[in-house]
Order: C-alpha cells, then structure tokens, then sequence
C-alpha cells in the first residue's frame, strides 16, 4: 500500500518540480477533465467547477487529467515542447526530463494501475473478499491514498470530477451495463422497474426534502444549516435515486436471484431520467428563487421529465438501429468491428447529453436494443473483444470511482458537518426507501404474474445503495446559490459511505440470512430452450383464446415485428436465416465438448463419459472404449494437415511414408499456429484453439477406430460395433446404399449452394473465423465397396474419366496405403463412432462437403443412383456449420470426395469450375485443390487446415482419415 | 365488475366451475364473454372453426396444435367448463395465497406445477401414446423454426434434445423424463399468464 502511494506522489512531485522551473504552463482547455489541481496561486477558482481555467491560473504542481489533453492532443503538447526547446536551447542533452510532455497520459496510466494493484490486492485473500464487497474495499484504498496525499501535500490533488465522471467513468459502466443487459428479463420485469424507478423515486425524493425540511423547521438541523425547502427538496433529489454503480457493484458479489437483481439494477438505471429532471428543475428554481416560482413552471417541469426521459430513450434506441446497421456491413474489417460498438454506444451517451436528455437512459436503451442484433453480426471473436474491453473498462471505471470517493472525502475544506443533518438524512433515506418498496410493491402484487415476497422487498429496501452520482451531483451545486452546499456534500458522503459501505457489507449476510434463493449460473439445456419457445408461443396462443391482450401478446407482436422488419433491416442475410434455438445448440454441443476436453484424462479413464448438460446417464461408452483403445494402444494417431495439403503435388512415396511416420508419432504442439503476427487478423483464441483440439483428438480417435475396423482385428472393436445398438444395425445394412447415395445428393445440395446470399454472406465470415476448413479429398468413393472386390474398387473410384486413380489416394495419403481389404464405408463407420446426436452433424457434414466437390458428372454414369437417397437426402445438408462455429463458423468441416481430382486434371477442373460457381464459401476448397506451389493464402485466416480425404479411404484402404463432428470424443 | 352478478346466471354451473378451477367469479364472467363471443352461431359450444376465428392464432406457429389441446379426444365441440378447464391450466400457481381449503377435494389443481406441464407435454405428444418421439418432437420444432433452419439442423436439435431427456434409452421422451428435464425451470412462472378480472 505504502509502495502505491509513493508510486502514486513520485509523478505528483515530479510534476511540481518540472512545472515550478517554467513559466508557462499548458493550458487547459474545455471543460476541466482533470483531478482538480491545487491551485495555491488561484484560491479562488473552484477547483471542481466545471470551468476552464485559464493557463495562468494553472501554475503550480498541476496535474492535468489527460482526457482534456486527448480530446486537444495539440495543444499543450505542442506547447510545452516549445517551452522546453527554449529554456534548455543552450545544448545537447543525452538524457532530458520531459515530464510535462507526458504527464497527464503517464498520470492516468499510473493511476489506472494503482487501481488495478489494489485489486489483485484484494483478492489476494480468498475469505476475506467473501465477507468485504470490493467497493469497500475501494473506498478504504481512496481514503488512506487521500490521506497520504493530504499529508504529503497540505492539499488535496485529486478529486473525483463531476465532469470526469459523467463524461468517461459512468458512461463506461452504463455502457457495460446496458449492453449485457439480459433483455428479455428486463422487459419481462419493465413494469415494477419502471415504477420503483419513477414513482419510488419521486417519493424518496418528496419526502426526504419535506422531512428534512420540518426537522429543520423543528430545529434538530443547526442553524448554520441555511437551507430553505427548495434547498432541501434538491438534496433530496439528488440523494434518493438509486445509484447504479454502486448497486452493480455491491449485488454482482451477493448473486441474488436474477429477477430481483434485474429489479433493482433496472431501478437504478432507469431512475436517472428522473434524478436528472428533478435535479435541473431544482436547480432552476433556486436559480429564480422559490417565490418567483409560478404555476406554470411546475408543468414545465412534468414536461421537462417527459422528454428528458422519453427523448433519451429515443436517443438510445436510434442509435441502436445506426449501430445494428453499420455492423451489417463489417464482414470485411472484423477487426474494427468492436469499434463500432463502442463508439456507437459512447455516442448515443454524449449525444443524449448534449441535448441534455437522460444519457443514462440513452445509453441503456441503444445497449439493449443493439445487443441482439449486432452479436448476431459481429465474429465470435469480436464478440470476445467487446464483452472483455467493455467489463475491463467498467471495472476500472469503478475502481477509480470508489477509490476517488474515498479520496474526496479526505479533503475537510469541502465539507461542513452537521450532526443533525446526517442522522436525519441517513434514517429518512432509509426509512422511505422502505416504505416506498413495500407501498409500491403491494400494489404491484396486484398485477404481477410472480408476486414479490417479504424477503424479496427487504433485500430491495436493503439493497438501496447511493453512490456516486449524487456525490458528483451535490459537487455540481452552485456554493453561491445552495447556501448549504458543504454540509449537503458531507452528508451525501456519509450517505454514500454509509450505503456502500455498511449496508454492503452486511446485505450479503442478510441475503443468506434470509435464505434470498440465488442466482445459478447455469446455461439452458437444449431441451429447455426448446420448450421454453413453445411455452412462449402456448401463452400467446392462450391469450388470444382467451381474448387477453396481455404481455405475451404484445410480446409475440413485437416479435412478429422484429422478425419481419427489423432483422431484416439490422442483421446480415446469412445471420437472419439462422435460428437462435440452433445457435444454442450449437452453443450447447460446444460446451460439452470443451468441457469434456477440460476434465481430460479423467474422463477418458472413467468408465462412462458424460456430458454435463445431459442428464445423468452413462452415455457414449463407445467414445470411452474407443479413448480406451487408443490409449492402451499408445499410437496417438495425429493427422498431420500439412502432409495432405501436399498431397496434389504427388510426392515421392519415400517422403509420403516418412512423414506418416512423423505424423503418427508426434504430438501436434498445441500453439502451433500462433506464430503469425498480423495487425488485421488476432492470432487463434483460447477457444478456437480449444475447438480446434477437440476437433484433433476427434479425428485420432476416429482413424484409430477406423484402422482397427479395417483390420478387424481388434475385437474389442468389433464389439464395440455391437454394442452401438440400434443405429449401427440400420447403418450397416444400409452401407452400399448409402454410399452410392453420396454422388446422388448433389442435386439436393447444390441449389442451397449456389444461393448468392450465403456465399455472399455467410460464407466469407466463416472463412474469416474458421479456426479449420478440412477440405477432404476423397479420392474413392464408397461406391465400391458394394462390389466388394478390392481390387475392382480402384477402377470404379475413379470416375469414368479417370484412369488410375487407385493409388492415388494411397500415394498421397500416407496412412491410406496398406492392406487390401475393403474398407468399411467410412462415412458409416464414422457415424458409429459419432454419439447419436451427433450422427446428424456428422452426416451433414459429410455430405454438404460431399456435395461440394463431388464431380457432378461423372460418378453418375458408372454408379446407379440409388434408392437411399431419398432416404439420406434429408440428413445432408449442403452447407454444414459444425456445432462448434458459434457466429456462424468455427470450423468448417469439409470432406470432399472428389474423385479422381488428384490424379486427374481434367476432374479436378469440374470441379473447380462447379466449384467457382457455388460461390466464395468454396473458397478453401478451391485452393486445396491446387498444386502445392500455388498453397492457399493461408496466413490470412489463420488456422486453416486443408484436409484431404476426410471421408473415405482408398480401396487399398490402410487408414482412413475420419473425421468426427468437431464435439464428441 | 358491476353486472357479475346478474351475467353469472348465465354460466352454467358457474359454482362448481369456480371450485374447481379456482377462477373468480369475475373472471369467470368475463371468459364467458370471451366464450360468447368466440360462439359465433350461439350454440353454447365451440366449434373448431370458431377457434380458427381468431385471427392472431393463424400467425402461432403452434397455434393448431393449442386449438386441440381443447378438445377431448373424440370430441368436435368444446362447452364452456371444458374450455375454463383448459384455460386454467395457465392460472397462475398460488403460491402466497393458499386456496388449499376450496380446493382441498381437488387432488391437484389445474395450475399446478405438474397439470402445467402436463398440457405442455400434450401439445407434443399428438398421438397421446405418452411419449414424445422423435417425429412428434421434429414436428413441432418444425413448426417454430419454420423456414430458419434446414431439416438436417433440425433433425440434429431433436437428436440432441431426446439424448438428453431420454433416461430410459428409448429413444422417445416420456413425461417423467419431460419433467425431469424441465425440473429447474420456472414453469410456475412460464407457464401462467394473468387473467384480466
């Protein structure tokens, strides 16, 4: 601590001594962003008023806060240089003190580390951040810095700005705040939010002012307290509103349940609209004085609330369909798309505030409205950025926030204390806070689907922490107007520490105490978000039966609307088609697979693996038995993707074989990729590269498999085939069908193909955040293994033009060369391995790679089509997301069965021509088709791995690569 | 509202209706309103067609399916305590407010937890063999996602969904295992909705 604030003065010092030896200093512009500066040469100039203080003023040990310095780089930049240049012209220095020149940065940076220090800090002690909410915490650090600093300097120096607040601090926190905003529980809970918002706050407001009042009237505040009504109806405003950084704060540790969370955090927010008008109105009438004021104003001032709220609200949602809009279109520049968020959002906060609407509001609204819309556009990666950007700054917002509390509340010459004042405004904050939950709440029960229980209005009462924007509103008041100012700024921070301080650092206890259920953080299974959907749609259809117009039926009204105008208008074409249940599937699946892969060894020990969002039950024990298996074996099978980009260039068969040694033996470091530095493109995330790890291990367990079914050696194998039950059975007497069917899906896919949408929208996204394209080649198809004679297979693999195609799969494909007995259809095997509910995945990727690159003609004429189609063309999909491409793409899994495309140029050519045609989402496809020489730009979207002959293997058929869908092990 | 009185003469056996399914008098005036007007030929029943009447239930993706709940196997027409009956179900679960004692013949209520889901589970269940199959399950997730997702990616949530409700490994979903896998959700909640009085 002691390090900190040394740490803390150095530049503080520093800064003295660099400035005192100069003349000029930089002047600051706008208004005063900086922690108001001791100003011993100017005691007159307020030093928290928001006035721009002339650069004489600014003498001594100044400490600018940069944000004014950003927002003018040139200004004071440039003009302590040219100071500097003059008073050291006389020669040469090695090394030269620049402190000015980079002071207000250098200070923001050092106190954003000594806010981030303490955190870690804090944390350090696990018990001890249980029982001591973090703000605490904050406040104790901004007290014992102020302290120091005081000490240190006979003068505060730094002071929580309003303007620095309102403008970066706050913003930052609503923003956070807004954006993550669970919508559909808001909206659910709009209406008791918005009335202990608007009502609960008018009456928190009214009655402290009057009761504060009468007790001044009845003499229990001092004398020297000069305040009149309209006085104390302003503090009263501005100290009953709900603060929401110190809600989110103190509620984000207790994890109480989410409606009562959304409840009271809604409250806080939303209440602003009506802190801020009360506030303004106030403050104008104080202005003019309480006698001056006519009836009309009063109107005015309900008029004024309306549009403060109502406009800000506007504000927000305007620039929410700006900011949908414009991520529309940022397929091309992902890497700015987080920019957009962050900006749009900060606008939608200024804007409101420069037509002095409620930014808070503003910002809520373009936060929640946006949300929907611009996730579904942006990359998961992006996505990434704004969630982590957006909580860091929040934190740090906070932290600075609470520190600088503490700090302020050091520096006595702001603050007169008055005994009478604080008790009176501590317990009738309280009190009224309660009254006005339990009051609003009886009526509310009245409406409410779920009514609001005793415990759930006491943790409401309780959980009605003030915080920081009445101090920097009570700091905002006018000395000259409010006669009262400093004692109103010592009570507002007793209250503020109060709260803070005490009600949250009991409200945790009182929460257990209370036995208030608790949040669970639990992620939907997919049965539940099925039919949660059709709860919604049976309540709709319920309400309209019964003929209710209620909020299920406006809900599906709007939904109606959003689902037909503004998706439309706000979300790309390729995201419109998607469907939120599919994409919580593909979340889902995601998640048991990276869950599996997490709990590692263990899970490949135990006897049964099970996926967590299932319930109980042994599922998958051929998964198990096949880790097993691998495991026992001890030959990691690692596919090794460079070999089989190569392979068109038809290496030698010495260095085909060599490297199947390597790739079998060697381990695949995992970081492989994450050499590439690019401005443009973030090398692989932990999640991609965790996708991409499941999707390896999938691929060894499953070659491993197919080796020993090939074999048929391994019993153990075999068994494990039996005991696959039901599915298995169909499959295997479907094999030779289902083959021959493969060729025959073209017809199916290719139309979804060539859709100009999807390869104009989806499908350069996904090449973007593919973290693998496999491209398989196949260089057989499963065709022949209905003839069933080995060697007859590599004349019938290859498509009629195609002369000699046997041994081209297996020259290429090192681990396919090998043993002559026919390869079980991998596709077929490849689904026994794959859990039930994967097969479907895994089929449709199969097939949509299959229907890719298939040569159209070819295969057709020597292989009779087959009923089977009809049977599979349902399960094949042209275009396959695997359920680990969350924003529309993390790997894409591509197997292509081109036949006779390695050794034959002229199917190759079909098929790049079919291919070309079917649009930019072939893209991968299409360079992994050509020669080595010319290998795909593959540094551009990082990790893609061109995998050939996913599928199938030759007929000579040693081992087939499989792939598995990228989530079961 | 003023006129209940004299409108609860109406409603046949409005008494026991209000036992039984715990409406208010007032409420159940005004679903008989509701049901008057619905019973465009004022034969005091509903006919499948009055139901297609209502405009809003063409758009309900699900809407047809709801429709039949309210009819009992065999049946073309729904009377008035039949259709209360139904719309009970979604009466909020008094939870604070303990009617136990009007209700105390009733073994369960129609709002219950349990009846709650109970209807949810018909909805799916068309051929009433209690078990959701894997078809009865495509079928109705077809008919939400409508045109938003292909069969194969519908065929791999419906895979995925029987999985992992499927405790008895018949590849269908029972209503105990329905249950089961809704156990942590809020049905008091998601399934009511608040009758206007």
């Amino acid at each position: 601590m002691l390090g900190l604030t040394l740490l803390l003065l150095l530049p503080t010092a520093a800064a003295a001594a660099a400035d005192r030896s100069r003349t000029e200093a930089p002047p600051l512009r706008g208004p005063g962003l900086r922690f108001s500066p001791p100003v011993p040469a100017s005691p007159s100039a307020p030093p928290l008023l928001l006035l721009p203080q002339p650069g004489a003023e600014y003498g001594a040990p100044g400490v600018a806060l940069a944000r004014s310095a950003a927002e003018e780089p040139d200004g004071p930049a440039e003009e302590e240089d040219g100071g500097h240049h003059g008073e050291h012209g006389g020669g040469y220095r090695v090394v030269q003190w620049e402190w000015s020149y980079v002071q207000t940065p250098f200070i923001i940076a050092i106190w954003l580390l000594v806010a981030s220090v303490a955190k870690i800090l804090f944390h350090f002690s696990q018990r001890f951040t249980t029982v001591v909410p973090e703000s605490c915490m904050l406040i104790l650090l901004g007290l014992v810095l102020g302290g120091v600093v005081l000490i240190a300097n006979k003068k505060q120096l730094y002071q929580l700005e309003p303007a620095l607040f309102f403008l970066f601090l706050l913003p930052t926190i609503v923003g956070d705040a807004g954006y993550f905003m669970p919508a559909r529980l808001f909206f659910d809970n709009l209406g008791a939010i918005l009335t202990y918002a608007v009502v609960g706050t008018l009456w928190n407001a009214f009655c402290t002012g009057f009761c504060l009042y009468a007790t001044k009237l009845l003499g229990v505040i001092d004398e020297r307290v000069q305040a009149d009504l309209m006085d104390f109806l302003l503090f009263g405003a501005l100290i009953s509103a709900v603060d929401p950084v110190a809600v989110l704060a103190v509620f984000e540790e207790v994890h109480v349940n989410d409606m009562l969370f959304i409840i009271v955090f809604g409250e806080s927010l939303l209440n602003d609209a009506v802190t801020v008008v009360l506030y303004k109105v106030y403050i104008s009438f104080v202005e003019v004085g309480a006698e001056n004021v006519q009836m009309t104003d009063y109107f005015k001032g309900v008029a004024s609330f309306l549009i403060v709220s109502v406009g800000g609200t506007l504000v927000g949602l305007v620039f929410a369909v700006i900011l949908g809009f414009i991520t529309r279109f940022t397929k091309k520049v992902r890497i700015i798309e987080p920019l957009f968020v962050f900006l749009l959002v900060y606008l939608a906060y200024l804007t409101a505030e420069l037509f002095s609407l409620s930014a808070i509001l503003s910002m809520t609204f373009c936060g929640i409205g946006a949300n929907k819309y611009v996730e579904a556009n942006i990359s998961q990666k992006s996505r990434t950025t704004v969630k982590y950007t957006m909580k860091t700054l929040a934190s740090i917002a906070e932290t600075i926030i609470f520190i600088f509390l503490g700090i302020s509340a050091v520096d006595k010459s702001k603050w007169a204390w008055d005994t009478g004042l604080v008790s009176c405004t501590l317990v009738f904050i309280f009190v009224f806070r309660a009254v006005g939950v339990i009051g609003q709440t009886w009526v509310l029960n009245r409406f409410r689907l779920v009514p609001l229980d005793k415990i759930d209005q006491v943790v409401m009462s309780y959980g009605g922490l003030r915080g920081a924007v009445a101090f920097a509103l009570v700091v905002l008041l006018d000395g000259e107007q409010v006669k009262a100012k400093d004692y109103f700024v010592a009570t507002t921070i007793v209250v503020v520490f109060f709260t803070v301080m005490f009600q949250g650092l009991t409200i945790k206890p009182l929460v257990k105490w209370l036995k208030v259920p608790r949040s669970t953080s639990r992620k939907p299974t997919i049965n539940e978000e099925i039919h949660e959907r059709a709860f919604d749609h049976i309540l709709t259809a319920v309400e309209d039966i019964a003929g209710l117009q209620g909020y299920h039926h406006w809900r599906d009204k709007w939904e109606q609307f959003d689902k037909n105008y503004l998706s439309k208008l706000l979300l790309r074409k390729s995201v419109y088609r998607k469907s939120e249940l599919w994409e919580a599937y593909q979340k889902i699946n995601i998640r048991d697979a990276i869950s599996v892969i997490d709990q590692g060894g263990n899970v490949l020990t135990s006897a049964r693996l099970s996926l967590p969002s299932m319930a109980s039950r042994a599922s998958f024990p051929e998964v198990t038995n096949v880790t097993n298996y691998l495991r026992e074996n001890g030959s990691g099978v690692c596919l090794d993707l460079q070999v089989i980009d190569n392979v068109p260039g038809g290496k030698v068969e010495e260095d085909t074989e060599t490297h199947h040694v390597l790739a079998g033996n060697l381990y695949k470091p995992r970081r492989r990729y994450q050499s590439h530095y690019s401005r443009h493109f973030i090398p692989l995330g932990e999640k991609e590269r965790q996708d991409r790890e499941v999707f390896q291990r999938n691929m060894k367990s499953r070659m491993e498999t197919f080796k020993s079914t090939r074999h048929k050696r391994h019993k153990k194998e075999r068994s494990l085939k039996k005991r696959r039950g039901s599915d298995a059975k169909e499959e295997g007497g479907d094999k030779p069908r289902r083959n021959v069917s493969w060729q025959d899906k073209d017809p199916v896919v290719v139309p979804v193909e060539s859709d100009p949408d999807r390869a104009e929208h989806s499908d350069p996204e996904k090449d973007e955040d593919v973290g693998i394209t496999f491209v398989a080649r196949k260089a057989e198809t499963p065709k022949e293994r209905p003839k069933s004679v080995p060697a007859a297979l590599d004349g019938t693999q290859s498509p009629p033009p195609g002369p000699p195609s046997p041994t081209g799969g297996e020259t290429h494909l090192p681990w396919k060369g090998g043993v002559g007995s026919p390869p079980p259809c991998v596709s077929v095997e490849a689904t026994k391995i794959i859990p039930v509910d994967l097969q479907q995945a895994w089929n449709q990727s199969i097939s949509s790679l299959e229907s890719i690159s298939s040569p159209p003609a070819p295969a057709e004429p020597v292989h009779p089509r087959v009923s089977a189609l009809s049977r599979l063309g349902a399960t094949r999909s042209a275009s396959y997301t695997p359920p680990g491409s969350v924003a529309g793409s993390s790997a894409s899994i591509g197997a292509q069965l081109s036949q006779g495309s390695f050794c034959f140029p002229d199917g190759r050519k079909d098929e790049e021509d079919e291919e070309e045609d079917e649009g930019a989402e072939l893209q991968p496809l299409m360079s992994s088709l050509r020669p080595p020489g010319s290998l795909p730009p593959a540094p551009r979207r990082n990790p893609c791995v061109y995998l050939r002959s996913l599928v199938t293997a030759p007929p000579s058929g040693s081992g087939e690569p499989h792939s598995r869908g990228p989530t079961q092990l | 509202m003023g006129s209940s009185s004299s409108n609860m003469d109406h409603i046949p056996d409005a008494q026991h209706l209000m036992q039984e399914t715990g409406f208010s008098a007032a409420h159940l005036v005004r679903l008989y309103e509701r049901f008057d007007f619905l019973d465009k030929d004022d034969r005091g029943e509903l006919r499948l067609d009055d139901f297609e009447a209502v405009s809003e239930l063409a758009m309900n993706p699900i809407g047809d399916r709801i429709i039949r709940a309210f009819f009992s196997p065999g049946r073309e027409t729904v009377d008035f305590p039949s259709f209360v009956r139904i719309l009970a179900h979604f009466r909020p679960t008094d939870t604070n407010r303990t009617r136990n004692g009007r209700n105390g013949a009733q073994p369960e209520p129609a709002n219950s937890r349990t009846n709650k889901l109970k209807f949810a589970f018909q909805l799916y269940d068309q051929d009433r063999d209690g078990k959701i199959s894997r078809e009865e399950l495509l079928q109705v997730l077809r008919a939400m996602l409508e045109m938003q997702v292909t069969e194969e990616q519908l065929q791999s949530i419906a895979e995925r969904a029987i999985q992992e409700a499927d405790l008895d490994l018949d590849d269908t979903i029972s209503f105990d295992e329905f249950k089961k896998s809704l156990e942590k959700v809020d049905i008091e909640h998601k399934m009511s909705i608040r009758f206007l009085e």
